[in-house]
C-alpha cells in the first residue's frame, strides 16, 4: 500500500489493492524484456487476432509449393521475374486503394481513374509529341484532381464513398472513349514507359539500390532507437535490431541475387538484373509506410479510419484528412496505369476498368480491413502478389481461363473468413479477461 | 473554504418554450469531487455542455478562477483547462494507449513523432494516477476493459492539464470491480488538485466519491449538501421532489 492511497477512502482502496494487487508496479510500454519476452508478446498479438498479413504471406507459400508441384516452371527464374512484373502494377492499385479503404471509405473508380490517366498519357505523348515526363505530370495532376473531386463530395457534400465512386466508374469510362475516341487503341511508343516493366537494371545497379536500402533501414532502426534513448524509455537489445536488419538484407540480396542470374536461354544474348518496376515499388511503399507511420498526418489517418467521431473531438479535421486520403489513392492509381501500359504496350477505351475489385481484393486478402483503421500499406502488394501468383501458376497449368477466377474468388472469402474468425477470437478472449 | 476554480451564477438556457435550466448556481472546488445528480430530464447534460462550450447559456454568470468568461466553443473550455470526458469516452480502438491520450496533439520532431517522449509521458501520467491495470501502454485500446478505456480517456484530460474534468456518468457501463477502479482513480485526481465535477446516477457511487452533491430538478438546483452532512434517503427525496432542502435546517442539525 503506498502513501498516496493513505486519505482516500480507506475501505475502497482496500477492495482495490486486493483487486488488482498481484500486477506489478509501473507500465510496460512494450519494449522491455528479452528477445525470447518479445516473441512471447508478438504471439500473444497474433493469437488475440492482431494477424495482419500472416494469412497472405502463409497462403502464398503454400501457393509456391503447390503451383512447384504441379508445375517446376513456377519457381524458374524467368517465372519469378515475371511473377514481379506483373505483381507490379496490381499491387500499386492495392497500395493506393489501402490509403481510402484505411478510412472505412472506397474508391471504385480507382481502376478507371487510372485510364483516364493513360488515355490523356498516350495522347500527349503520341498524339502531341509531349516529353514522356511531362505528359506523365499532366495525367498524374488528372488524377490528383479526380481525388480532390470524390475527396469533396464525400468529405464535404456527404455522399458515401460507394456512390460517388460508382458514379465516376460509370461516367469516367465514358470519358475514356471521349479522350481516345471511339475504338481507338494506342500503342505505347515512349521506350522509357516500356522499359519500366520489360527491361532490368544492371546487376551492379542492383547490387548498389540493394546496399542503399540496407543502409537506410540500419539507419532508421539506429535513429529510431538512439532517439528513444534520448526520451529515456526502454529500447530493444541491440541483437535484436541486428536480427531484424540482417532478415531483410538476407532477403531481399538472396532475391537480387537470383535476379541477377542469366535467366535467358540463348546463351549470346543474356536477360538478367532485378526489373526495372521493383525499386520503384519499393521505393514508393517505403515512402508511404514512413508517412503513415511517423507522420501525425498518419495516425490521423488511421484515426479517422477507427473513430471518426473521437478524431473530429480531438481536434483532427477529419475532411481534410479523407479529402488527402482520396487524393493519394487518385495520384497512386495513376502510377499503377502508368505500370499497367508498359506491361500490356496499349492503352485503349477498356483500359483499367476490371482492375478494381482485383485491388481491393488484393488488400482483403492482404489483411486489410474493409471497416477501415486496420492495416498497413505492404499488405496490398503482399496480397496482389497472392492473386498474381494464382493467375500466373495456373496459366502455367494451362487450365481453362473461369478456373482462375473461380479461385481467386475462393482466396478472397477464405481470406476474409481468416480475418472473421480471428477477430471472433480476439472478442472471445476480451470477454474472457 | 476553498475558492472555487469553477462558479455559475443564475445560468439559463432554453430551447423555443422550454426552459430546461431556470437559473442554476453550481461550484466546482480544485482538489475536490463535486456531483451532479438529477432525473433524466433535470437538465445534467444541458448544464454540462454549456460548460464544455458545445452549447452556450442564454444567460448568466460563468467565473473561472474568478474571471467571469464566455465559453461559446470547446476551443474556450480547452483553453481554460476544462475538459469533458463523455460517456461514450470518443478513442479510436485500433490505436494504443499512447496513441490515444495525444491524438490531436501529438509531440513531432523534425516532422516525425516523437514516439519516445509521448510514451514516456503517457506512462508517467498513468502512473501519476496509480494506474496499474494496464499490461502494456502500447496496447491497444480495443483489448482494454471498459473500465480501462475510462482510465485513458480521464488520463488523457489529465494529459492535457486540465483544472477541471468533468465525468460524464463514468460508471454507468461497468461492473462492481471496475467502477471501484475508476472511483479510486477519480479520487486520485482530485488529490492532484484538480477539481472534478461527476454526473452519476448511481447515487452509492455518489457517496464513495464526492465531497459535495448538487441536486438538479425540473432545471433548478434544489439541493447542495456536503456528502458528510447527507444521506441517501434525503438526495433521493431531493432528487424526485419528494423532499425539500433548507439549508438552514441542515446547519443547525450540524
Amino acid at each position: 500500500m503506498t502513501t498516496e492511497q493513505k486519505d482516500v477512502d480507506t475501505s475502497l482502496a482496500a477492495k482495490i489493492d486486493t483487486a488488482g494487487g498481484a500486477t506489478p508496479p509501473g507500465i510496460a510500454t512494450g519494449y522491455e524484456g528479452t528477445a525470447a519476452d518479445q516473441f512471447r508478446a508478438y504471439v500473444s498479438r497474433v493469437r488475440s487476432g492482431e494477424m495482419g498479413m500472416l494469412p497472405a504471406l502463409g497462403g502464398f507459400v503454400v501457393l509456391c509449393i503447390l503451383f512447384q508441384i504441379l508445375s517446376p516452371d513456377f519457381l524458374s527464374l524467368p517465372n519469378i521475374a515475371n511473377l514481379m512484373t506483373q505483381t507490379a502494377f496490381l499491387g500499386m492499385l492495392a497500395v493506393a486503394l489501402v490509403f481510402v479503404i484505411l478510412i472505412a471509405e472506397i474508391d471504385l473508380s480507382a481502376g478507371v481513374t487510372a485510364g483516364v490517366g493513360m488515355a490523356v498519357f498516350v495522347q500527349l505523348n503520341n498524339g502531341m509529341g509531349v516529353n514522356w515526363i511531362l505528359a506523365f505530370a499532366i495525367s498524374l495532376a488528372v488524377g490528383i484532381v479526380i481525388g480532390l473531386f470524390i475527396g469533396y463530395f464525400v468529405a464535404k457534400v456527404g455522399i458515401p464513398s460507394f456512390v460517388v465512386t460508382l458514379g465516376l466508374f460509370l461516367g469516367f469510362q465514358g470519358l475514356q472513349l471521349v479522350i481516345l475516341g471511339d475504338g481507338n487503341t494506342y500503342r505505347v511508343t515512349e521506350p522509357a514507359v516500356t522499359a519500366i516493366e520489360n527491361s532490368n537494371i544492371p546487376p551492379v545497379v542492383g547490387w548498389i539500390l540493394w546496399a542503399i536500402a540496407v543502409l537506410v533501414t540500419l539507419g532508421t532502426a539506429f535513429y529510431d532507437r538512439g532517439r528513444r534513448v534520448r526520451a529515456g524509455v526502454p529500447v530493444r537489445g541491440i541483437g535484436l535490431l541486428f536480427a531484424r536488419v540482417a532478415v531483410i538484407a538476407v532477403v531481399s540480396g538472396a532475391v537480387v541475387f537470383l535476379l541477377n542470374l542469366n535467366r535467358g536461354n540463348n546463351p549470346l544474348f543474356p536477360i538478367a538484373g532485378v526489373p526495372i518496376v521493383v525499386p520503384i515499388v519499393v521505393a514508393l511503399l517505403w515512402i508511404g509506410t514512413q508517412i503513415l507511420d511517423r507522420t501525425r498526418w498518419g495516425i490521423h489517418l488511421y484515426a479517422v479510419g477507427g473513430n471518426p467521431e473521437a478524431a473530429r473531438r480531438a481536434g483532427i479535421n477529419v475532411a481534410a484528412i479523407r479529402i488527402s486520403a482520396f487524393v493519394l489513392c487518385s495520384g497512386l492509381a495513376i502510377v499503377s496505369g502508368l505500370f499497367q501500359a508498359s506491361q500490356v504496350g496499349v492503352v485503349g477505351s477498356s483500359f483499367g476498368q476490371t482492375d478494381v475489385l482485383n485491388g481491393v481484393a488484393a488488400a482483403v486478402v492482404g489483411g486489410v480491413s474493409l471497416f477501415g483503421g486496420r492495416g498497413r500499406l505492404v499488405q496490398g502488394l503482399v496480397g496482389a502478389l497472392v492473386i498474381t501468383a494464382i493467375a500466373n501458376g495456373l496459366g502455367l497449368l494451362a487450365l481453362p481461363g473461369g478456373i482462375n477466377l473461380l479461385v481467386t474468388g475462393g482466396v478472397l472469402v477464405l481470406a476474409a473468413t481468416v480475418d472473421a474468425l480471428s477477430r471472433k477470437r480476439a472478442g472471445a478472449s476480451l470477454a474472457r479477461v | 473554504m476553498v475558492a472555487p476554480y469553477i462558479e455559475l451564477r443564475d445560468v439559463r438556457k432554453g430551447f423555443g418554450p422550454v426552459e430546461v435550466l431556470k437559473g442554476v448556481n453550481l461550484k466546482v472546488y480544485p482538489g475536490q469531487v463535486s456531483a451532479l445528480v438529477g432525473d433524466n430530464g433535470a437538465g445534467k447534460s444541458t448544464l454540462i455542455k454549456g460548460l464544455a462550450g458545445v452549447q452556450p447559456y442564454d444567460s448568466g454568470e460563468v467565473l473561472v478562477g474568478g474571471e467571469p468568461v464566455h465559453l461559446t466553443s470547446p476551443k474556450d473550455a480547452s483553453k481554460l483547462g476544462i475538459e469533458v470526458v463523455y460517456q461514450d469516452l470518443a478513442l479510436c480502438e485500433n490505436l494504443d494507449i499512447v496513441q490515444n491520450m495525444f491524438l490531436g496533439r501529438e509531440e513531432v520532431h523534425q516532422g516525425t513523432l516523437s514516439n519516445g517522449e509521448m510514451e514516456k509521458q503517457a506512462s508517467s501520467t498513468l502512473g501519476s494516477l496509480s494506474v496499474r491495470t494496464m499490461k502494456s501502454v502500447r496496447q491497444k485500446v480495443s483489448s482494454l476493459s471498459g473500465g480501462q478505456r475510462q482510465t485513458v480517456a480521464i488520463a488523457r484530460a489529465v494529459l492535457q492539464q486540465a483544472k477541471v474534468v468533468i465525468l460524464d456518468e463514468p460508471t454507468a457501463a461497468l461492473g462492481v470491480a471496475q467502477t471501484e477502479q475508476v472511483l479510486l482513480l477519480v479520487r486520485r485526481l482530485a488529490e492532484q488538485g484538480v477539481g472534478v465535477l461527476i454526473i452519476s446516477h448511481n447515487l452509492a457511487d455518489v457517496f464513495a466519491v464526492a465531497d459535495h452533491i448538487n441536486v438538479l430538478y425540473l432545471g433548478t438546483m434544489v439541493a447542495e449538501v456536503e456528502t458528510k452532512d447527507s444521506n441517501r434517503d434525503d438526495v433521493v427525496g431531493y432528487i424526485t421532489g419528494a423532499k425539500t432542502f433548507t439549508p438552514n435546517l441542515e446547519g443547525a442539525a450540524r
